[in-house]
């Protein structure tokens, strides 16, 4: 069942398209990679999602029905990138607020508080200011005031940053735990490794518009390059052949690349007549890194973007 | 409405439970109190800054003394001493001036000088004076030959007093209160509208600046947020105020047992009957206003006019960022009115029913100050109607309006939009 469905989505804005005709849909439990460098609509369009902005044209379709903002408010939990908090309210009490302003009656709201700071070790904060918290500390106040209100979608926007790798860990861990018990998770970042470890979808937008959608493995299968790596013990310094053409030549390890018509059977043949022990042989996937730097490089907005 | 409850909540209480709530709600009665103990103190020792004067009877006006109820003036003949000898020295003598009368004609006297050290006050001048002339008068009645005893006894003083016809019979009049009261009320409210209106601007800027806009306004509706805020802060305004007044009212009672001389003293001080009389002078003029229409009016304009405020100076928290120069530059447009209505208000207190005065009074922006000058005064109905309905109406105008400027504001960062842009904004369809 997809629990979010976007048609046809557009957002202008005085001097851009800000979102130019996006469609998509997110299937419940699934942890959905919103990628895109940066200017290319990505919060423009989370903000839509969340019912900040009403777009242009186009509808949006919550857990079937048409999304109001308003009645949604309470099934969804989102996080900016830009985080906020108020500085000098009281952790417990501004975790209460921020949860009650999403509909939860008071008793329920301290339910999940207590549980949420127990299970992330909090519990003695309740009493300070949010301007006491180092940046980490805010950051995961932050996600836990995202969750409080168990929404059906939830939407993060750089969830990491500024997170040490225990703490990033942790927040992982919960994230799979939450996509486990069926919510459902918007994953917006710059940084693709993240993405290869915890989506399981991607979307690629660019420039207001999408170019990429699809699982993490259809998209590796779709842009990979028939690149191979190959093992042996001793290889020759030469090698003609018209069925590969050589990537990378290191001591006992080949970087090849499969000429049109070609099969990595063939490949194996070729090295096997020639008498070579081989004791690897597996194909190059790309990284999604790679596949974004190819898809958005030569595009004006490529410059912006950083390679992480 | 109850996330609005919600928001209106968390902005009422944590301001009030701040400590620096407590310490402006005590201190400023206690600053006020002080203000009132100073006066006090002044007119019970004022009898002890006594000046002596040197004078120099050329003219034997005097006759060698004089007569005067001001106590702490007195006045030493000097004999056998020109003015031109005696200036260099009555500062050591221990005057503090030197009143020279030269001997002068009857018919036109001049050439009177007061010496001192540095300028005399403009009522111990004005009460020489006024002793000179009484006594040039009496020689000219004994000129004439009239005796002055005679004639004091034939001259009138006559006080007017002003009492104000209404159907509960007549009141007794007292300028002095109906001034005071308008004065008061005019500046609570303009304090209302400046203190309050940018603390109101200070929070939506800095929810903007700590991004935290993004995430309620992902729960709660950009206007619920800005009414929420304007009301909550408002409620606070109104407790700081009720709190002074319960205090002021408190310290009324508690002062008196606290030091139970102290009135007596002042009336004692006060040795003329006017000033002795001054406290049943206030309740009677405070009784001769129509103080349920004062309140009532009071109440409207004081929220009515902070309302108004309060979401402009929203709107503009919303567009600036952390630079306060930029939030300077454009609250000076929202404070010009709030400026002019004061000076209107003065004008309106002196001259109620003058064309400026009933202009303020009506123009929404200016009204809710203007109207505190004319308050003890008759109002016609209409003008009151009129102006209470251009200020409601003012008001949704302008939170409708600044709704939206406040709803594009608060999420856009970077650059300051203009006057122009922000018009876009707010007269924008959606």
């Amino acid at each position: 069942m997809n629990v979010l469905e976007l048609q046809n989505i557009k957002k202008y804005f005085a001097t851009q398209k800000a979102v130019d005709d996006i469609s998509m849909t997110i299937g419940q439990g699934n942890i959905f990679g919103l990628l895109g460098p940066n200017g290319a609509g990505k919060t423009t369009l989370l903000r839509m999602i969340t019912g900040i902005f009403y777009p242009d044209s186009g509808q949006i379709l919550f857990d079937g029905k048409k999304f109001n903002a308003l009645d949604d408010a309470r099934n969804i939990g989102y996080m900016p990138e830009e985080r906020g908090l108020y500085k000098k309210m009281k952790i417990g009490e501004q975790a209460l607020y921020l949860a009650r302003l999403k509909g939860l009656s008071r008793s329920e709201a301290m339910d999940s508080i207590k549980k949420w700071f127990v299970k992330l070790e909090m519990e003695s904060w309740w009493n300070k200011n949010v301007e006491d918290l180092s940046k980490g500390m805010s950051q995961k106040l932050q996600f836990v005031t995202t969750v409080l209100h168990k929404p059906k979608l939830i939407i993060l926007d750089e969830p990491f940053s500024g997170l040490d790798p225990v703490n990033a860990n942790l927040i992982k861990d919960e994230i799979f735990n939450l996509a486990k018990n069926g919510s459902t998770i918007i994953f917006s970042t710059h940084r693709m490794e993240q993405v290869e470890e915890i989506c399981n979808h991607i979307v690629l937008v660019n420039k207001g518009k999408k170019i990429l959608d699809g699982t993490v493995h259809e998209v590796k299968q779709r842009y990979k390059d028939n690149v191979y790596q190959l093992g042996a013990t001793v290889l020759p310094e030469h090698l003609m052949t018209h069925i590969f053409e050589i990537v990378k030549h290191e001591p006992g390890r080949l970087l090849l690349k499969l000429q049109e018509g070609t099969t990595s059977n063939d490949v194996l043949k070729y090295f096997i007549n020639q008498g070579i022990v081989i004791h690897s042989f597996h194909e190059v996937l790309p990284s999604l890194n790679d596949i974004f730097i190819k898809l958005v490089e030569g595009t004006s907005n490529a410059r912006a973007f950083q390679n992480v | 409405m109850n996330k609005i409850g919600l928001v209106i909540g968390r902005e009422y209480f944590t301001r009030v439970k701040k400590k620096s709530f407590l310490v402006t709600t005590i201190l400023v009665p206690l600053v006020i109190i002080g203000f009132y103990a100073a006066i006090i103190a002044i007119t019970i020792n004022g009898g002890s800054d006594k000046q002596s004067f040197a004078v120099i009877d050329e003219a034997n006006l005097f006759n060698g003394s004089i007569e005067t109820k001001n106590k702490s003036i007195s006045f030493h003949f000097i004999q056998n001493s020109s003015e031109k000898d005696f200036v260099g020295k009555y500062k050591d003598s221990g005057y503090s001036a030197f009143l020279y009368i030269p001997p002068f004609n009857l018919e036109k006297p001049e050439q009177f000088v007061l010496h001192s050290q540095s300028t005399v006050s403009l009522t111990t001048t004005n009460s020489i004076e006024r002793i000179i002339n009484k006594a040039i008068e009496d020689k000219r009645l004994v000129a004439q030959g009239i005796d002055p005893k005679k004639y004091e006894a034939i001259a009138a003083d006559v006080s007017l007093r002003n009492t104000i016809d209404t159907k509960e019979g007549g009141k007794q009049s007292m300028a002095g209160v109906a001034y005071a009261v308008s004065f008061a009320c005019g500046i609570l409210i303009y304090m209302m509208m400046i203190i309050y209106g940018t603390q109101v601007m200070r929070g939506v800027t800095e929810e903007k600046t700590n991004r935290i806009a993004e995430v309620i306004v992902s729960s709660v509706k950009p206007f619920e947020l800005m009414m929420g805020k304007i009301i909550g802060i408002g409620a606070v305004g109104l407790t700081q105020f009720a709190i002074w007044i319960i205090l002021m009212i408190m310290m009324q009672f508690a002062l008196p047992l606290i030091f139970p001389d102290m009135l007596s003293q002042v009336n004692n001080a006060a040795s003329n009957p006017e000033s002795a009389s001054m406290v049943t002078n206030i309740a009677q003029g405070l009784s001769s206003l129509p103080v349920t229409k004062i309140v009532l009016a009071f109440i409207f304009y004081f929220i009515g006019g902070y309302l108004t405020y309060a979401s402009m100076f929203a709107a503009i928290g919303s567009v600036v960022s952390e630079d306060q120069n930029e939030a300077q530059q454009l609250v000076f447009p929202v404070l010009m009115p709030i400026i002019l209505g004061f000076v209107i208000m003065m004008q309106a207190i002196n001259e109620p029913n003058s064309n400026l005065a009933i202009f303020g009074s009506l123009f929404p922006l200016t009204s809710p100050i203007v109207m505190m000058g004319r308050i003890t005064y008759e109002i016609p109905v209409w003008q009151m109607a009129v102006s209470m309905i251009l200020l409601v109406g003012c008001f949704f105008l302008f939170t409708w309006l600044t709704g939206k400027i406040y709803r594009t504001g608060i999420l856009m960062y970077g650059k300051k939009p203009g006057w122009k842009e922000m018009m876009k904004w707010a007269f924008r369809k959606s």
